[in-house]
């Protein structure tokens, strides 16, 4: 915009400068600028109590060269493990399952072609604000709130996943041809028969991917759950065994188990994409 | 017919499928115990609870300050998490692409680590750390600084690999080194999309540090971990409230930037 009505920028003393930062450079470095001071400064505000470098690295190196070279199972057996697994996994498809149900039906009021202007800036301002709050804390406030257990875990994990897949569920309504919903509304169509017959097989294949997509998220999220809040499963297995144990072997047996589902997960959620998006980039 | 046969095709198709998700539903409420009644009459409860207990009371205001502090600790510790990985990350991500990459050991070197440092969860990196660095921010900063090396590594791969090829084509053929290319053909072209993918890494940072911050014993996820436990909701109230504060707050500054950048 602002190349075209100065067609040469001149210095004070006359000279065109050759160098006419457009915004989008100042922006830039003006971004990079700020980021590398704060983290100048963050180096200096951290709080280094107890921390002894010269001892730290080396532990922690012999510590992961433990995990990773000698991985063994000590305080439960391999059954329990494959339980464990399944209760994370549980979770985390229960989260994802019935949040992008009622995720569905939100979106569809969040989505601005579809709603009035009213209900759908309500329901966005909601999901922002569920959104900014960490699913961590979710979970800990509903295991207070609803007592513990699995529906505390599911119950946080869902408002997550719910606020999540509205925005990119609602995204995805908004890019449905205007010229499809007009031609139902002229034939007399009502809502409902708008949503089902044009809207939902358009965008079906997003809502897949974008579900799915969660469901990778929930998994290590239900991990961290199980961790941080005693939601059970294979993370709170790995906080044992890291926090009370101190069974190195334990936690590296863990950690590969951790590590193969996220990866299968990622090449299904990879593979489904390249299936249906083969253009898209991957986010 | 065709029409016909086609149709019921589909039919059942999407029959199986609701069968098959309804069977997972059903297979993982029964090992995780959950009752979804159950979880329905719990929530008004739960919301009821959350609207009487979760207040900001004036006394609690008093904390204010120190909140803040840690706060600022949390924020200052993504922030520096996330700028050490990139410049990492930029070298792993010129590494790993196929238009900067100069062997192919080196990119599936880049391609592992990044795999590996990102499918392994913030968590168990937190746990693994805190072992022998101890309660203080360096394993907070640690944990987020592998998880976002991976997480940028993939996404600079990425970007580097959809640039367009011709600037880099046109700079070899002047004879440019390898260096010469990269810096003025290919970190131009990326600059604007990396910004707004270390932008994302940034908030997303500082939601996990809070949970990092619960391990690990560290900025605001420490503070609301104490409040926690000994019961204080009104204080547990205020910390929510200054997260979610911050984090609406680096959201719309990057949705700002990102607009006239990209």
């Amino acid at each position: 915009m602002e190349a075209t009505t100065t067609l040469a920028k001149r210095r004070a003393n006359g000279r065109i400068s050759i160098k006419s930062g457009n915004k989008v450079e100042q922006v830039m470095a003006g971004t990079i600028f700020v980021l590398t001071l704060l983290t100048i400064l963050a180096f200096f505000f951290f709080n280094y109590a107890g921390l002894d470098i010269s001892r730290a690295i080396p532990e922690t190196a012999y510590n992961l060269k433990t995990m990773f070279l000698e991985p063994a199972l000590s305080h439960f057996t391999w059954g329990e493990a494959v339980y464990q697994v399944g209760i994370t996994l549980g979770l985390a498809f229960l989260a994802t399952i019935l949040g992008a149900v009622i995720a569905f039906f939100l979106a569809l009021m969040a989505a601005t072609n579809l709603s009035n202007l009213w209900v759908s800036k309500t329901v966005r301002i909601v999901v922002a604000f569920i959104r900014a709050v960490p699913t961590v804390l979710w979970v800990l406030i509903f295991a207070i709130a609803a007592g513990l257990g699995s529906e505390a875990a599911v119950l946080g994990m869902l408002f997550h996943s719910i606020a999540y897949l509205v925005k990119a569920f609602s995204e995805a309504f908004e890019e449905v041809d205007k010229g499809i919903l007009e031609a139902l509304t002229a034939t007399g169509a009502n809502w409902w028969h708008i949503i089902t017959h044009a809207v939902l097989p358009s965008t079906f294949t997003y809502l897949l991917s974008w579900t799915f997509l969660r469901f990778e998220i929930n998994f290590s999220v239900a991990v961290a759950m199980g961790a941080a809040a005693g939601a059970g499963g294979i993370g709170f297995e790995l906080f044992m065994a890291s926090g009370f144990y101190f069974d190195m072997r334990e936690v590296g047996l863990i950690t590969y188990i951790i590590l193969l589902l996220a990866i299968v997960l990622e090449i299904m959620s990879t593979q489904l994409k390249k299936r249906y998006f083969p253009a898209k980039a991957v986010r | 017919m065709n029409e016909k046969a086609m149709r019921s095709q589909r039919k059942w198709q999407t029959i199986i499928w609701v069968a098959i998700i309804i069977t997972f539903t059903y297979l993982a409420s029964d090992i995780t115990n959950f009752n979804i009644i159950h979880g329905i009459a719990t929530l008004p409860n739960a919301i009821t609870w959350i609207f009487s207990n979760l207040t900001i009371t004036p006394e609690t205001l008093e904390r204010l300050p120190k909140i803040l502090e840690k706060l600022a600790e949390t924020i200052l510790m993504s922030i520096a998490a996330t700028t050490t990985a990139t410049i990492f990350s930029l070298f792993l991500g010129l590494m790993g692409s196929k238009t900067t990459g100069t062997s192919s050991v080196l990119g599936v070197f880049a391609r592992f680590i990044a795999s590996v440092a990102r499918n392994i969860p913030v968590v168990a990196w937190a746990l693994i750390l805190l072992l022998s660095f101890g309660q203080n921010s360096m394993t907070g900063y640690l944990a987020l600084f592998v998880g976002s090396l991976g997480f940028l590594t993939r996404a600079f791969i990425e970007t580097i690999d959809e640039a367009s090829h011709s600037a880099v084509e046109a700079l070899r053929a002047t004879g440019s080194t390898y260096f010469q290319i990269v810096f003025k053909a290919v970190i131009p072209q990326c600059l604007p999309q990396m910004i707004s993918w270390i932008l994302f890494m940034i908030e997303t940072n500082i939601r996990s540090a809070t949970l990092v911050g619960i391990l690990t014993g560290t900025g605001i996820g420490y503070s609301f971990d104490l409040y926690y436990k000994t019961l204080n909701y009104n204080a547990v109230a205020l910390v929510t409230f200054v997260i979610v504060i911050s984090v609406i707050i680096i959201e719309l500054m990057s949705n700002r930037i990102r607009k006239v950048i990209l």
